[in-house]
């Protein structure tokens, strides 16, 4: 069986776990095994009869005080039950913050392989599992060693939503029982918040100047200002720089910032690094100007310059003035 | 206060990537290495505990011979003394291993607070911290933002997804992953890169029965999914075309 953890807050289910079951269903074309979708929480509303929908064999559902509020303690305890119960072949989760937080613990508390951040899956004499690795510029297949289930986490947006494979009817969704000490958890966590409302909507600009490491010095922005200015721009930046305060936090676009669709995406001195590419890859039309031809960045740039940005941005700026 | 820092050695961020014969692994002899990055950040959260709350910042290390560069350098930021786990078979381990060294070695100096970096620039995982708490038997949390310490209460700021954040409290001891960007870093002075040299670096040997649970089939440079119009010449000259063709292909600017 293929085991598909379902990632949800107060009944709203993440999107990502769709992505996953793609995977799932991928995964099951190579190995044949049946597909159950596991939904973990206090109180699931909806979610269940929701997942019902994609072609699986069956919904599971794991009710439980420990599973809310989410601590890696309650989610360890409650899920290695429920694992050991169901015995699966594989278990499936989006790479989310939360799966990071507690899948390794998770594996580790059973002694069970756990494959990361994969990206696709290859079939051959052993089932592989595609991953990226040093920052983008190589990919490697692993295979998963040791005894069963193997955990593998898929990367968010490499599997799509819309591929999903619906069933004809509902699938069934029975509830399985699990029993969790409360006294094992020893995280106590406060409600989730906003640090600042957004002043910044970046999600609504049509066109973006993003900034990377390649900027080099905070004077450097200027250029970069110059450069939006001239072609109607908000300026934008990758992790690094904001992380450096050179622009403020809310300007910062990829995973753990804004989620941008442009439809013009210049990226300068950006190597592309997969937390970046998340939150930019949706854009229309994506130009990236960088030092090194190998930069990850123009594996999905429309249009790429290679070359030295304090010789190239000027000349652009010259030329739309033109 | 006994705050550990692990810390991981990885390629450069200019460093060419190049395989070795059977396509399992980087040709190491051709690559030059530096600090994690995302560790390097650890380091400096430890080493400012340490400055608010007193106590001693000890650098944990897995990795074969080269890894001593960063130890010193860690050593030389103001980290008092180190733990290396050395063996060839580290430089390409899982985390699994990796985990499993770093335990069997931290395990009898009873720290109260282990601080890794979310992730490493090389393999990628983000497990390391987490396996590490599972095998220390400790709590931990992820993608730290915020460190506050009041006696044996911890009180951490996590991030979330999509500009969200979380406080959670456990006690000491704790393992924490610290996202990078928390503080602002320092850089060793002539004065402790003289003293680092006198600091203690000790040995260990990675256990018994510490067993591999992935392995890589084939490394390669990736296939890139999209055809990108590269727009050469000089910079005015390409600078020109890249424009001509925003407006009238792709229409994106007046």
């Amino acid at each position: 069986m293929i085991l598909v953890i379902a990632e949800q807050r107060d009944g709203k289910l993440n999107r990502a776990t769709w992505e996953t079951i793609s995977a799932a269903q991928e995964l099951a074309g190579v190995t044949g095994a049946p597909i159950a979708i596991l939904v973990p929480g206090a109180s699931l509303g909806s979610v269940a009869s929701e997942l019902a929908a994609a072609e699986v064999k069956e919904v599971v559902t794991v009710e439980s005080p420990a599973l809310e509020p989410y601590t890696p303690d309650g989610f360890t305890a409650a899920l290695e039950d429920a694992i050991t119960q169901l015995a699966p072949a594989h278990v499936l989760l989006p790479h989310t913050y939360q799966t990071r937080d507690f899948a390794p613990k998770l594996a580790a508390r059973l002694d069970r392989a756990i494959l990361t951040d994969v990206t696709g899956v290859k079939a051959g004499a052993e089932t592989a599992f595609v991953r990226s690795m040093f920052q983008g510029k190589l990919t490697a297949d692993v295979v998963p060693l040791g005894p069963a289930p193997h955990f593998v986490t898929f990367q968010i947006g490499a599997y799509r939503v819309d591929q999903v494979v619906k069933g004809a009817s509902p699938a069934p969704v029975r509830a399985l029982q699990v029993s969790v000490d409360a006294s094992v958890i020893r995280e106590k966590p406060e409600a989730p918040f906003q640090q600042a409302k957004q002043a910044v909507d970046l999600s609504q600009a049509e066109r973006i100047v993003s900034v990377g490491r390649g900027i080099k010095e905070q004077t450097n922005i200027a250029l970069a200002q110059q450069l939006a200015e001239a072609l109607g721009a908000e300026i934008a930046a990758s992790r690094p720089i904001c992380d450096a305060g050179w622009l403020p936090m809310e300007r910062q676009v990829g995973s753990s910032g804004q989620t941008v669709a442009p439809k013009l995406y210049l990226a300068l001195g950006i190597s592309g690094a997969i937390q970046h590419l998340v939150g930019m890859k949706g854009s229309n039309t994506i130009v990236a100007i960088n030092k090194d031809p190998d930069a990850p960045i123009f594996e999905i740039a429309d249009y790429g310059i290679v070359g030295d940005l304090f010789e190239i941005v000027p000349a652009i700026i010259e030329a739309v003035k033109q | 206060m006994k705050i550990a820092v692990c810390i991981k050695q990885v390629p450069t961020r200019e460093w060419q990537p190049r395989l070795n014969d059977d396509k399992t692994w980087i040709r190491e002899q051709d690559a030059s290495f530096e600090m994690n990055e995302p560790d390097a950040y650890a380091l400096e959260e430890a080493l400012r505990l340490k400055e608010q709350h007193g106590g001693e910042v000890v650098v944990c290390s897995a990795g074969p011979a080269r890894v001593a560069q960063v130890i010193r350098e860690a050593l030389a930021r103001g980290a008092d003394r180190a733990i290396h786990v050395e063996d060839d078979a580290l430089a390409s381990a899982d985390a699994f291993v990796t985990s499993d060294a770093l335990a069997s070695a931290m395990k009898a100096e009873q720290f109260d607070l282990v601080l890794t970096g979310l992730q490493s620039d090389d393999q990628g995982f983000a497990q390391v911290g987490v396996v590490l708490a599972e095998r220390l038997g400790l709590p931990h949390a992820t993608i730290i933002m915020d460190v506050q310490i009041d006696g044996a209460a911890l009180r951490v700021k996590r991030e979330l997804e999509g500009g969200w954040f979380q406080w959670v409290a456990m006690g000491l001891p704790a393992v924490l992953t610290i996202q990078s960007g928390i503080n602002q870093l320092r850089y060793a002075t002539l004065k402790g890169i003289m003293a680092a040299k006198k600091k203690e670096i000790r040995k260990a040997a990675v256990p018994a029965g510490s067993a591999a649970r992935q392995k890589i089939v084939s490394l390669y440079v990736p296939e890139k999914s999209k055809k990108t119009q590269l727009i050469g010449g000089s910079p005015p000259e390409a600078a020109k075309e890249l424009v001509r063709r925003l407006r009238e292909e792709a229409r994106v600017i007046s």
